[in-house]
């Protein structure tokens, strides 16, 4: 059946090959007024199908008996992929009755169109019979021409894997799944992938068409399967699932983290809500939730906590400190969170209190895993008043980029001091023209330049 | 605008030709269901059709409605369907759903599906399993070629890049040499043909053997030269931020099969509205190539003048102003339409650009392309991801960073670890695929298997697994990048001065930071007539290169025609608008005019979402 519809398909195609060559052709000629000295038998797109069919049939023969002839112009063969050992020696005599053969096809294609369309099984049988003899070489270049083929002669194990081979050789994605295809229901699942395993061109085809028809289920694919779970207590049975799983010792513990923080995010859910809903929390009244935490990311998870659950004791799932430990959040991780969080709720104390450190004397010092220009960078972005952000422009290490900071972000102080303590008068006069004449900014820089002992 | 255009550079063939075969030949599969039908066609596939046909065409051809393929049950009370689809399974699969659906309800129909550009037996293969083979006629519409601009022509196949270089698929394989072979039959013969890159050969032979197979006349070749080039040869340059207008439009508001869709915030009024970019619009013509910074001047350069030429009016007599308005007016109406428009787009992409610090962002990509500042690179990426700030961004940066420094893969642990507490844990999936590619690289410890080979080792089963580490170390890759930066001379010194004004090399469509490595390959081959004294280079690229000559019986290889100089670049796996600034460049240095063929158009962004696998 199968192959009966090659056959139909195959003469269209041929004809639609050729078609569009000709028309090519067509189109040009008339600009070009080119004569032309072969067969021109020009042809229209909506013109009669009969005609053209028994054209394109000559052009089949014609294109079989030219195949194999030396052009002139013709371009050299690459050496595209390492060759694989092969064995035609079973082939040798069915090439002596190549030029027999390619009549006897023609003639049957003929025979075919004579009937209309409507195939009878004694043709079909002739076919198989005639098919038989092409060599998996032959075999592959019908399949790449979209001309009928066979596949069912190539029974035992060694005619098969020629045929694979031969079919990757010939570099055609397409035939070599529809060679894997055939193999697929006609070879054990063990011996097919016995064989794979040292074809690794072949293999990877068979893994995406496998993948692509849904029957692949292998580590990464299956835990890839809990997204199309939707309910969240069953994704997180899912994923429980997922962790018996043999993955490599990365892959597991991404796997297991999935797992924990869905279950924890089921219960920080299901507590909020409620809280929520009862309204009792003052930080739920005043910043509604707009989503659920569910499925969210780690850092989108510890900023929620950040954010609604500052504070907390260690002990609770949902308090920041919990979260930290449990994902292995790193310090800056956590500091970046943190204080986006706390900035966004204008908490400026907790955010001073994110970077206080106490030594051993007592004495208070600001440090910072990330350089504190970034830090004032994400202060501005959430709106810190200029009292908070020249606190931090301050602690900038860099001269120059603390000055440009504090021009950026208008802390006259800031430049100020920094100007008078780097003695510089010249930038200072420079400056007082910058402010206004009865800002508190620009008595602080008369006063300083008219203090004789500073200079 | 700057450049000088060298006046012996030759004229582009035509290349409406190849639009007009395709509608001939659509034209023709519709009428292979005679009657009154209903056309499903799938949603990638409808922009390309709009380039060459419009509605009106297959409502002439008895095309009743017209319906996007969209993976749910059909409303269509037409007795014939015709679906119109790229060789999918999934969407194949969909369809043996619909006539499966018809059949268990007793409902009679014809059905065609008509694959474009090419079925495939997997396909055929899922209709036979499903009981439909017989029931569906199938036809192929060979629409290999979609021309979007005089001298670009796109396969629309943006899969390739997958399919081929992360699953290993070579399905598309045949169909690049066929693409190949009609631009031959049509505008060769070809007399020379390079090429780098494993895909590229196949590309190559299947094309040669696809000219041996046909016939061959002899004509006036129109294409002389042809360039071949796998995208993995190059993966440094579609992850760099663009910033040549054209690319920076793509970047920013995705140019779609030559269309662009503006925002309100461009057009300044209350809707989108479509553009479509090519060199048609003079304006856009005139930009396209421009580094971005060079725009805002040209544009105001262009509104002023725009302005003198209606201030003529005001002296004018009746007669004089009739003629104006005759003849001038439209065209100036015309012309202001589109500079308020290029003038909008800009504005709008500046205040984009602003808000994400651009400035910086593009000042850690110049210091990953030079090496310089590396530590300062990686704390910047990771604040980056930290800050949950773009994932595509951040992806695209640790790539950079793993494709320029070898020493990434010590890292690739901690900053996969960032990633997936950023953006979801179910990137591992993402990493994965990205690890396959060779985007990321990974330290590998004795012991552990690479995921390709644990895949494949549970498909088996596991022990045989170890047997796999040599079949796949090939699978391994190194990036060279520095080496070949220093061998190509691809990243100029950054102390000199680069006038992008006038810019001196195609460094110029990355603000003079980096030479594309792509262009630069082209370049050099070009100028040594192959691959001669580029030994090391190759090596490092993995080698597959090829320089071949048709045979010598040929009369016409010996002629210097235009043809010589026209040569056709075809880029497997995709290629920028920012590649084709620089070739546009090179053609106008050299004298010659490149022809850009692509599987599609691609940027940064596609890249790396065609590797995301993290929804359902």
């Amino acid at each position: 059946m199968w192959r009966e519809h090659k056959h139909v398909f195959s003469i269209s195609n041929v004809f639609k090959l050729k078609e569009s060559k000709r028309a090519v052709n067509s189109i040009r000629s008339l600009v070009e007024e080119e004569d032309e000295e072969d067969d021109v038998e020009k042809v229209s797109w909506s013109g009669e199908p009969v005609g053209s069919i028994s054209w394109s049939v000559k052009e089949t023969e014609s294109s079989i008996r030219s195949t194999g002839e030396v052009r002139d112009q013709s371009f050299p063969k690459i050496h595209t992929a390492p060759s694989l050992p092969k064995n035609s020696s079973g082939y040798s005599l069915s090439s002596l009755f190549k030029e027999h053969s390619e009549k006897l096809l023609t003639s049957l294609i003929l025979y075919l169109l004579d009937c209309r369309w409507s195939v009878h099984d004694d043709v079909i049988l002739l076919w198989q019979d005639y098919v038989s003899d092409w060599t998996p070489e032959e075999t592959v270049k019908r399949m790449q021409q979209g001309k009928v083929y066979s596949l069912e002669k190539f029974r035992s194990l060694q005619d098969k894997l020629l045929l694979l081979d031969e079919a990757v050789n010939a570099h055609d994605g397409n035939v070599i799944t529809a060679v894997l295809i055939y193999l697929k229901k006609s070879l054990s699942k063990e011996i097919l992938f016995r064989e794979l395993i040292t074809r690794e061109i072949a293999l990877r085809h068979y893994i995406h068409y496998l993948k692509e028809i849904g029957e692949q289920k292998l580590l990464l694919m299956q835990y890839r399967d809990h997204l199309n779970v939707r309910d969240e207590n069953k994704r997180r049975d899912f994923l429980k699932n997922c962790l018996s799983f043999p993955f490599s010792p990365d892959d597991a513990t991404h796997v297991q983290d999935h797992y924990t923080l869905l279950e924890r995010q089921i219960i920080i859910e299901a507590n909020d809500k409620q809280v929520e809903s009862s309204g009792q929390a003052d930080i739920f009244k005043k910043y509604p939730r707009k989503a659920s935490i569910l499925n969210m990311p780690i850092i989108t998870t510890l900023y929620y906590s950040c954010f609604y659950h500052y504070g907390e004791s260690d002990g609770t799932f949902s308090s920041p400190a919990n979260i930290r430990k449990t994902f292995r959040i790193s310090d800056k991780q956590f500091l970046l969170t943190c204080l986006g969080a706390r900035a966004k709720l204008k908490a400026w104390f907790d955010v001073d209190a994110l970077f206080t450190t106490k030594n051993w004397l007592g004495y208070t010092k600001k440090r910072s895993p990330i350089g504190f220009h970034r830090i004032v960078d994400i202060l501005q972005k959430n709106n810190a008043p200029v009292q908070v952000l020249q606190d931090y422009v301050n602690l900038v290490e860099d001269v120059e980029q603390k000055i440009s900071l504090a021009q950026k972000y208008k802390c006259h102080d800031v430049i100020i001091n920094t100007y008078r303590d780097l003695k510089d008068r010249q930038q200072l006069i420079v400056y007082r023209g910058k402010v206004e004449r009865s800002s508190s900014e620009y008595r602080k820089i008369e006063e300083i330049l008219s203090n004789s002992v500073r200079w | 605008m700057a450049h000088s255009v060298r006046r012996d550079a030759p004229e582009l063939p035509d290349f409406s030709l190849l639009k007009r075969l395709a509608r001939d030949q659509l034209i023709y599969l519709l009428e292979q269901l005679p009657g009154r039908k209903d056309l499903f066609i799938e949603a990638d596939l409808m922009s390309p059709l709009d380039r060459i046909a419009n509605v009106t065409t297959l409502k002439q051809h008895d095309v009743d409605k017209l319906y996007k393929v969209e993976h749910k049950p059909i409303v269509s009370t037409s007795d014939q369907l015709c679906f119109l689809i790229r060789p999918r399974i999934k969407t194949v699969k969909w369809i043996c759903d619909v006539v499966n659906a018809d059949k268990a309800f007793g409902r009679f129909r014809r059905y065609k599906i008509i694959f474009s550009p090419q079925k495939f037996y997997a396909c055929e293969n899922l209709l036979e399993e499903q009981g439909i083979f017989g029931d569906v006629t199938t036809d192929e519409w060979s629409f290999y070629l979609l021309p979007l601009d005089d001298d670009i022509i796109s396969l629309e196949l943006p899969e390739f890049f997958r399919d081929y270089f992360l699953e290993g698929d070579q399905r598309w394989v045949r169909t690049a040499g066929s693409a190949l072979h009609l631009l031959h039959s049509v505008y060769g013969p070809f007399s020379k043909v390079y090429g780098i890159g494993r895909c590229s050969k196949m590309a190559y032979e299947s094309w040669r053997e696809q000219v041996e197979e046909g016939e061959q006349r002899a004509r006036q070749a129109e294409i002389g030269n042809v360039f071949l080039i796998d995208r993995d040869v190059d993966l440094v340059t579609p992850l760099c931020s663009q910033v040549v207008y054209e690319g920076l439009v793509d970047d920013i508001f995705r140019i779609k099969c030559g269309c662009v869709e503006f925002c309100p915030d461009v057009t300044s009024s209350d809707k989108s509205i479509k553009v479509m970019l090519n060199s048609q619009d003079k304006v856009f013509n005139e930009i396209r190539n421009e580094h971005f910074s060079q725009v805002f001047g040209f544009l105001s350069q262009k509104a002023r003048n725009l302005q003198t030429a209606y201030d003529k009016r005001s002296g004018m007599d009746i007669k004089q102003m009739k003629t104006f308005v005759s003849e001038e007016l439209k065209g100036l109406k015309q012309e202001h339409r589109l500079l308020s428009l290029h003038i909008g787009a800009s504005e709008s992409m500046m205040k984009k650009k602003t808000k994400q610090d651009f400035q910086e962002l593009l000042k850690t990509e110049h210091s990953l392309l030079e090496g310089f500042e590396i530590r300062e690179c990686i704390s910047y990426i990771e604040e980056h991801i930290n800050r949950q700030v773009s994932m595509v961004e951040s992806m695209r940066l640790l790539c950079l960073l793993s494709l320029t420094e070898n020493a990434f893969s010590l890292i690739y642990s901690s900053m996969s670890y960032f990633l997936s507490q950023s953006y979801g844990i179910e990137h591992l999936l993402t990493f994965s695929n990205l690890k396959q590619l060779g985007l990321l690289v990974e330290q590998q410890p004795g012991e552990t298997l690479t995921v390709m080979e644990s895949r494949v080792g549970k498909l088996v089963n596991d022990k045989t697994a170890g047997k796999l580490t040599d079949a796949f170390s090939s699978l391994a890759k190194k990036s060279n990048f520095r080496a070949l930066g220093r061998r190509l001379n691809l990243v100029p010194k950054s102390d000199e001065e680069y006038d992008l004004r006038v810019p001196r090399d195609m460094a110029y469509i990355f603000s003079g930071a980096y030479i594309p490595l792509s262009c630069k390959l082209i370049e050099q081959v070009l100028e040594r007539d192959g691959w001669t004294g580029l030994e090391e280079v190759t090596r490092m690229l993995n080698g597959h290169e090829f320089a071949v000559t048709a045979g010598s019986n040929g009369s016409d290889a010996r002629v210097k025609t235009d043809s010589q100089r026209i040569i056709l670049v075809m880029f497997l796996g995709g290629c920028t608008f920012s590649e084709i600034s620089a070739l546009r460049f090179l053609g106008r240095e050299k004298g010659l005019k490149f022809i850009v063929v692509t599987t599609a158009i691609t940027n940064s962004a596609r890249l790396l979402e065609s590797m995301l696998d993290n929804h359902a």
